[in-house]
């Protein structure tokens, strides 16, 4: 009996760890480390302060969203349907493969479905926004 | 079935616990000797906080009688910070959410960058979070007041060019009673911590009989 218990258990915790889907375990720690503070957890940002990365349109962009990452932005924006006006500090640190790891675990997190961004878009995005990282 | 007992026993034993929570008085305590009716008395003072005088979004000068009656929750940020300042507001609008409709629950954010922080600035910043002034006060002032401000609040501040935005400081949330006593300090950016705020506000309102 105890057995059935202790295999029960151990299949409900295969099952928690499988829908844990997100692959992108390397940009879910940059994530954290370098957009969290502002974007939150949850991707939901702070209500009318700071624009939400979950189901936002902008991220049908990538190439947009490389040099956002890269560059920040200033001005008046609209994201679903809401207005934001509170400047992004640009990130000159982040190298164009952890960019890359960041917009992919962006773009699947949170309920976002975009499909995978390989780091030499992302490398040719910067480069068009005058990255001089490369 | 004994343990099942048991273990019930010890949840109920628990929550009867919490339910009669008293909060502390934090700071450091005096005692003063006193003659009272021919006898030798000794009262405790206690750490309460000073006198403070700045300007808030609107303009309007905020003083410890804006408090009057009312308990409130004080933080330090600037309105550029890039590091924990977004999640410590994402975590005071939980507290300005919940207590929507109490004059009695006010909110009390200084800016610890008083140079770019004007009370324009802190305006348009108040107004992209859609606050109400009279329940959430964004306030400037002279910077060593706000400075000195934040050691009675138990809050650690200071400029440093090499952080992120050049200042640094801690992401606490003091809890301050209608007679100026600190009755708790929660760090901000931990959701847990803020969830016992929350409780901890209506054991306050409870014990200094506001609603």
């Amino acid at each position: 009996m105890r057995w059935i218990f202790i295999l029960f258990i151990a299949a409900i915790a295969l099952v928690l760890v499988q829908c844990d889907t997100n692959p992108y375990k390397q940009g879910k720690v940059l994530y954290e480390q370098n957009c969290q503070n502002c974007h939150q957890e949850d991707g939901h940002a702070v209500r009318g302060l700071i624009p939400p990365l979950a189901k936002s349109e902008y991220l049908s962009d990538p190439e947009q969203v490389a040099c956002i990452i890269r560059n920040g932005l200033k001005g008046e924006i609209t994201v679903n349907g809401e207005k934001y006006n509170h400047e992004m500090p640009p990130n000159l640190v982040l190298t164009p493969t952890q960019i890359s790891n960041i917009i992919n675990y962006i773009n699947n997190s949170w309920g976002n479905k975009h499909p995978f961004v390989s780091y030499n878009k992302v490398a040719e995005s910067l480069k068009a926004c005058g990255d001089e990282f490369l | 079935m004994l343990r099942f007992f048991l273990i019930v026993f010890c949840i109920s034993l628990m929550s009867a616990c919490s339910n009669k929570k008293e909060l502390p008085i934090l700071g450091n305590r005096d005692y003063q000797t006193k003659i009272v009716n021919g006898k030798e008395v000794q009262d405790t003072i206690y750490h309460t906080i000073k006198d403070f005088n700045f300007v808030n979004q609107d303009s309007q000068p905020v003083v410890p009688a804006t408090f009057q009656d009312k308990i409130y929750i004080a933080d330090f940020f600037f309105t550029s910070c890039p590091t924990i300042c977004p999640t410590v507001k994402t975590q005071m609008l939980r507290i300005y959410e919940k207590y929507e409709g109490n004059k009695n629950v006010v909110l009390l954010s200084h800016t610890l960058d008083t140079k770019y922080d004007t009370p324009e600035v802190l305006n348009s910043y108040a107004k992209k979070l859609e606050i109400e002034t009279n329940r959430w006060h964004m306030v400037t002032g002279e910077k060593d007041d706000i400075y000195t401000m934040a050691k009675q609040y138990f809050i650690a501040a200071a400029e440093d060019p090499n952080s992120p935005g050049g200042y640094t400081h801690s992401g606490g949330l003091v809890l301050v009673d209608r007679d100026k006593f600190v009755r708790g300090v929660y760090d901000g950016t931990e959701k847990d911590q803020v969830t016992e705020l929350l409780g901890d506000i209506d054991v306050l309102l409870k014990e200094q009989g506001l609603k």
